[in-house]
C-alpha cells in the first residue's frame, strides 16, 4: 500500500470540490432563507387579501394603471369596502410601504424580478433625500 | 309540365324585380338604422378648452410663473440644448405662433412678443391618428391624453403635430430635474411627452396649474359645451384666433385679440 498518501490526498481534493458550493455560500454570507420583506407598521390589511397580493399584485397594479390613465377611474373599492386612491406612489408607497427598499425591493431582488416602474414612478423617500 | 316561352320570360322578369327590390329596401332600411344609432354619440356634455388673453399675459414682462408651476409639478426636465429640450408650456414669438397671421405690417405691439403655447388638444388631432399603439388618444371630454406606459417612442405623433407640442426624451430626464415631485411620475428615455390639461387635477375638480399660477388671470379654462361657462362668455363677446386653423385640426386653445 505505497499509494495510500496519494489516494487520501485525492479523496480530500474530491470532497473539497464537491462541497465547494457550501464553502462558497458560507464565505459570501448567503443563506437559503426567504426574502423576509418588512411589513408596514401603520396598516394591518392590504387592499386585497394576502394570498391575492402574493400571486397577483402586479396584475392589480396594472389594472390601477389602466383605470387611472385610460378610463379616468381613480377610486378602488377594496374587498372589505374601504376606498383607495389608485396611485402607486401616493397610496402604496406613501400610505403603507414607506420602506420600499425593505419590502418590494427585497422580494424582487430575491426573485430576480426587474421592476421597470421605478424608472418613472418615484420612491418618495429617495425624492426627499435628493431634495436635501 | 310544359312551360311556354312567354311564361318563362315573365317569371324570370318577376324574380329579377323581387331580388332588386329586396336589395333596395335593405339598403334604405340599413342606412336609416345607422344614422339613428349615430345620433346619441354626437351629444357632448364636456369639452375642455382654454382661452388666452395675450394682452393680459404681456402685462408682466418676463413672467414665467405658469411655466415653472407646470414644469415643477410634472417633473419636466430643464435641458438647455434646443435639440433635446422637453417642454409642456412655453413662449413662442407671435409671428412663429401665428405664422399665417403674420404680415410685413403685423402690429408693432405684437411683433416679436411672446405668446404662451402648449398642446392645443385638437378636436381632430393628427397625432392620435398616427399613433400605432394608441398611447395617445382623444378622451370623451376632448383632452388629448398620453399613456406613457404604452408609448414606444416612435415619434410619429411628433411628426404629425403641426404645433411642435410634443417633446422626446433623448436621455434619462431625472438628472435634469432639480427637485423631484414624488406625486407625479417622471418619464424615461425613449418616451414622448406633452401637456395633458392637468387631467390629474381635473379628476380632483381643480383647474390646470398654469391657470392657477397666472397673476393676471390671462388663461381661462372651462367647458365649451356649457353655454354659460366663462370660456363661452369670452368667446361670444370677443374676437379670437387659433393657431393654424387652416389645417383642419380644430385647436381648442383660443387667443383673444
Ligand atoms: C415611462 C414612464 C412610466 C413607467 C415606466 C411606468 N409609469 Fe405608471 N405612470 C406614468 C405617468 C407619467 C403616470 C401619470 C399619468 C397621469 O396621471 O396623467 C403614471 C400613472 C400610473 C398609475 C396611476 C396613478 C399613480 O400616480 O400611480 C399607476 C397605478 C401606474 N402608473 C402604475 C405603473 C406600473 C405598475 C408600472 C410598472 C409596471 C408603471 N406604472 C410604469 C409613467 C410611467
Ligand atoms: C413576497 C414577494 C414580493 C413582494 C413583497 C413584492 N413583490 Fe412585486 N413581484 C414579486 C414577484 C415574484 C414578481 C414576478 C412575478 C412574475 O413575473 O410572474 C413581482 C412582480 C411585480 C411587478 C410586475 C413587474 C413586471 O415587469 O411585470 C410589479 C409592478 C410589482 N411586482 C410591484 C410591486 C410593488 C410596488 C411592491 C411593493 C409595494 C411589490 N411588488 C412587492 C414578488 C413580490
Amino acid at each position: 500500500m505505497r499509494d495510500r498518501g496519494v489516494i487520501y490526498t485525492g479523496l480530500l481534493v474530491f470532497l473539497g470540490i464537491i462541497t465547494f458550493p457550501m464553502w462558497h455560500d458560507w464565505a459570501a454570507g448567503t443563506t437559503s432563507r426567504g426574502p423576509d420583506p418588512v411589513l408596514p407598521a401603520q396598516e394591518k390589511q392590504c387592499v386585497a387579501p394576502l394570498s391575492t397580493m402574493r400571486t397577483s399584485h402586479m396584475q392589480l397594479l396594472m389594472d390601477w394603471r389602466d383605470g387611472v390613465v385610460r378610463r379616468n377611474v381613480h377610486t378602488y373599492t377594496a374587498f372589505n369596502g374601504r376606498n383607495f386612491n389608485m396611485s402607486l406612489t401616493g397610496t402604496c408607497l406613501t400610505g403603507c410601504h414607506t420602506n420600499k427598499a425593505d419590502f418590494c425591493d427585497r422580494c424582487h431582488n430575491y426573485a430576480g424580478v426587474a421592476v421597470y416602474c421605478w424608472d418613472c414612478h418615484v420612491d418618495p423617500k429617495l425624492a426627499r433625500r435628493s431634495a436635501k | 309540365m310544359k312551360i311556354s316561352r312567354k311564361d318563362f320570360l315573365r317569371l324570370s322578369g318577376l324574380s329579377l324585380l323581387a331580388v332588386v327590390g329586396k336589395k333596395a329596401i335593405g339598403a334604405l332600411a340599413g342606412k336609416g338604422a345607422q344614422s339613428a344609432a349615430a345620433l346619441p354619440a354626437v351629444r357632448v356634455t364636456t369639452r375642455w378648452a382654454m382661452v388666452i388673453d395675450p394682452a393680459k399675459c404681456l402685462k408682466e414682462e418676463g413672467c414665467t410663473k405658469c411655466i415653472s408651476a407646470c414644469h415643477k409639478a410634472h417633473n419636466v426636465p430643464t435641458i438647455n440644448d434646443p435639440r433635446h429640450e422637453v417642454k409642456w408650456i412655453w413662449k413662442e414669438p407671435f409671428e412663429n405662433a401665428f405664422a399665417s397671421q403674420e404680415s410685413a405690417y403685423t402690429e408693432a405691439a405684437l411683433q416679436g412678443k411672446p405668446v404662451m403655447v402648449f398642446c392645443n388638444h385638437c378636436d381632430n388631432p393628427p397625432c392620435v391618428r398616427v399613433c400605432p399603439t394608441q398611447a395617445t388618444w382623444k378622451r370623451e371630454d376632448g383632452i388629448v391624453m398620453m399613456d406613457w406606459h404604452r408609448c414606444i417612442g416612435c415619434r410619429y405623433c411628433m411628426a404629425a403635430c403641426p404645433y411642435g407640442s410634443r417633446s422626446f426624451n433623448w436621455f434619462d430626464p431625472r438628472p435634469y430635474i432639480s427637485e423631484l415631485n414624488p406625486d407625479y411620475p417622471t418619464r424615461t428615455k425613449g418616451v414622448v411627452e406633452k401637456c395633458t390639461f392637468c387631467e390629474e387635477r381635473l379628476a380632483k375638480g381643480q383647474a390646470p396649474l398654469c391657470v392657477e399660477a397666472c397673476p393676471e388671470k390671462a388663461l381661462v379654462f372651462g367647458n365649451l359645451a356649457d353655454p354659460k361657462s366663462e370660456v363661452r362668455r369670452l368667446l361670444d363677446a370677443r374676437f379670437s384666433i387659433r393657431r393654424k386653423p387652416e389645417l383642419g385640426t380644430h385647436p381648442e386653445v383660443f387667443y383673444l385679440v
